[in-house]
């Protein structure tokens, strides 16, 4: 995480990214994702690089970036932890969980731990409103989260 | 005959360990040297018994639930692969009384076999809606939708066989079918399940869809947030590619017809068909303007049908059973069935299909069981973060299009979400406009700026300052969001912090202790 990549090399692996999916109908989700997949995060170096093999102006690739909330500027901690705090989890105290879970790794949300350990979310639903409150470490969906869970949680992305 | 086992894969089962479930079975066989077979199907809906694991017996399906990985070895000593008897017993799953009460035609497959299994898909009546489509004539399919009485259950309840219609009309050099995956309201799931406890019905009803309105392309946008439902449909669509039920030549018949699985990035706006259809294109997320509809101007500017998931996976059985068979379930102008989600605050949560028509206490107290607190139910949000807040007085309100939309409501994608008596209706109705600020695209006014000035006006109210004033202010501001936004998210942000003010006025009384107390 601390290696930091050389412009060039974000060029040119975006660049292969750009041309293995240009051919698609309404490429630049789907290539979007394809570098954050690849870095973790969208760097700005990339964004001249797609722009220019998708013969769209900087600006319209910037504006693309920004509008959706899943695109990173920079690095996420080595765990991602989001916390559903829509309706269905409010009812069931995802307030609370996310309290605690702020009060044990030290941090708000959007913030990764300086450890760079993990990095704390709100998340508006994972479709596990029957098993609220829930969240999501990694792609992984835990659901009825309690203070025995949320303490294991929280001792497995600090460790 | 070796025993089969299933075990769900089903998120919803995942996220209450399935997943150690399984591995715990799997480990127990090992070290008894038992031959069995795990399968991993999707999940019935009935959250509260999930992980509920199934046995093949003789005598038929045998269910345990909610089991734990500390269950398992006692299961083997019971005997379960058998159906002996265990404290997580259930008996027949379809026996169940959560689920023999429901009237299963979406979800009649879901949860039963392998959702990639397409020869379990056909065992139980799969590819016969399309087998009858590609002997018809367009038009023909058109007419049989329509009658049936679908209306989109992504929420607008438009009439499904006339948005055909328009496509099948309308000329252009391609169409598309596109599905609406971006199921984003919280307490709903209905789309998440199917997709991943039976995604060949989706793939079935939009196979229907493109044969009946000439689109050769399909997309499914499916939202970010649900990983397991794009990887199984992508495996799906695999699946069906290699069987011929997609391709140039669907089922052999002339008909050519391909899909995409595409993956939304965490906008809650791109649920809103224009939205999705510009997100599709590789644009910002940002609401268009109709007229053009899509359907005679949609993706990429071609005659574009789009769908929610649960309409077009009704589809198939309306060309399988009929239309008249499908508009016989049902109350007035709502038709067929609807899968209810109950979730939230509640003892039987999961995913409840019937016809519509079921009052809302008969949902929430019956069905539901109540609060899974205990303590009673002060309100229960219908439709989603876009829905109105009912009190108990409203429990009466059959679950109807029309009786919801006299009540100031709506049902939406048919989710609702219980609340006991600690909720907090002015932190509600705050939480309505926050997410709207949150979420807005920012093309209209009234949505991107209203919703900001609403928690502001909310947050005065909780403060005690000058309530009559900023109470006459937030509903003068919701008159405005209501008429003047673009689409749903500003113009039925309303509902839930009107329905609040309305209902539960108690809450929004100048309390000083209120603000001393947070």
């Amino acid at each position: 995480m601390t290696m930091q990549l050389a412009s060039t090399e974000i060029a040119s692996r975006t660049a292969a990214i750009v041309q293995e999916m240009k051919g698609l109908e309404g490429p630049l989700l789907p290539i979007l994702h394809g570098i954050q997949e690849e870095f973790g995060h969208v760097p700005q170096e990339a964004l001249p690089v797609i722009a220019d093999g998708l013969n769209l102006s900087r600006a319209e690739v910037y504006g693309v970036v920004t509008f959706y909330h899943d695109f990173r500027a920079r690095p996420a901690g080595r765990h991602v932890l989001k916390l559903c705090q829509a309706e269905a989890c409010q009812s069931m105290g995802s307030d609370a969980v996310a309290a605690k879970f702020k009060q044990l790794l030290g941090i708000g949300f959007h913030e990764t731990t300086r450890d760079g350990s993990v990095t704390l979310e709100p998340v508006y639903c994972l479709g596990l409103c029957a098993c609220s409150p829930s969240a999501m470490l990694d792609g992984e969906v835990i659901g009825r989260l309690d203070d025995e869970k949320i303490e294991e949680i929280a001792a497995e992305v600090r460790s | 005959m070796i025993p089969r086992i299933y075990i769900p894969g089903d998120s919803g089962a995942l996220a209450l360990g399935a997943e150690k479930v399984a591995k715990a079975i799997a480990k127990e066989l090992a070290d008894r040297g038992i031959e069995a077979k795990i399968v991993r199907n999707g999940s019935r809906g009935a959250y509260f018994l999930e992980p509920m694991v199934e046995v093949a017996t003789a005598n038929g399906r045998v269910a345990y639930g909610p089991v734990k990985p500390s269950d398992v070895k006692s299961l083997f000593d019971c005997g379960f692969l058998t159906g002996g008897h265990h404290k997580r017993w259930l008996g027949a799953p379809d026996k169940i009384p959560f689920l023999a009460k429901q009237t299963r035609l979406t979800f009649a497959r879901c949860g039963i076999n392998d959702p990639l299994s397409l020869d379990a898909y056909k065992s139980l009546g799969g590819l016969k809606g399309l087998q009858n489509a590609v002997a018809m004539a367009p038009a023909d399919i058109v007419k049989q939708v329509t009658e049936s009485g679908l209306r989109g259950r992504g929420g607008a309840g438009f009439p499904t066989g006339i948005k055909w219609k328009t496509v099948l009309d309308t000329a252009g050099d391609r169409k598309y079918i596109v599905c609406n995956a971006d199921e984003g309201d919280s307490a709903t799931f209905a789309d998440r399940m199917i997709m991943e406890g039976d995604p060949f019905v989706l793939i079935e009803g939009m196979a229907i869809a493109g044969i009946a309105t000439g689109a050769t392309k399909g997309f499914v946008y499916i939202r970010s947030e649900y990983p397991h439902a794009v990887a199984t449909m992508n495996k799906a669509v695999e699946v069906a590619r290699k069987a011929g039920v997609l391709g140039v030549n669907v089922l052999g018949s002339p008909n050519t017809f391909d899909m995409e699985i595409r993956v939304g990035a965490g906008a809650y706006v791109c649920g809103e068909e224009t939205s999705l259809l510009n997100s599709l294109e590789g644009k910002r997320g940002v609401v268009r303007a109709k007229p053009p509809l899509p359907a005679i101007q949609g993706l990429f500017g071609k005659p574009t049908v789009i769908n929610n998931v649960i309409s077009l996976a009704s589809v198939p059985i309306i060309m399988d059973k009929g239309a008249a068979f499908y508009k016989d379930y049902g109350m007035g102008r709502s038709r067929g069935t609807i899968p209810i989600q109950i979730a939230g605050n509640v003892k039987h949560g999961g995913l409840f299909e019937a016809a519509f028509g079921m009052t809302l206490g008969e949902i929430v107290d019956d069905i539901g069981g109540g609060t899974a607190s205990g303590r009673p139910v002060k309100a229960v949000q219908v439709g989603g973060p876009l829905g109105a807040y009912f009190p108990r007085a409203l429990f009466d309100t059959p679950f109807d299009y029309e009786a919801f939309a006299a009540k100031d409501g709506l049902i939406g994608h048919a989710g609702i979400t219980v609340f006991d008596d600690t909720a907090d209706m002015l932190k509600q109705a705050r939480f309505a406009m926050e997410f709207c600020a949150i979420e807005s695209c920012g093309k209209c006014t009234p949505c991107r700026i209203g919703s900001t000035r609403g928690v502001e006006t909310i947050d005065r109210l909780a403060a005690g300052i000058e309530p009559e004033k900023n109470l006459a202010l937030v509903t003068d501001l919701c008159n405005t969001m209501k008429f003047g936004s673009l689409c749903a998210l500003g113009g039925f942000t309303p509902y839930p912090v009107m329905s609040s003010i309305t209902h539960f006025p108690e809450d929004f009384k100048p309390a000083p202790t209120r603000v001393a107390a947070e």
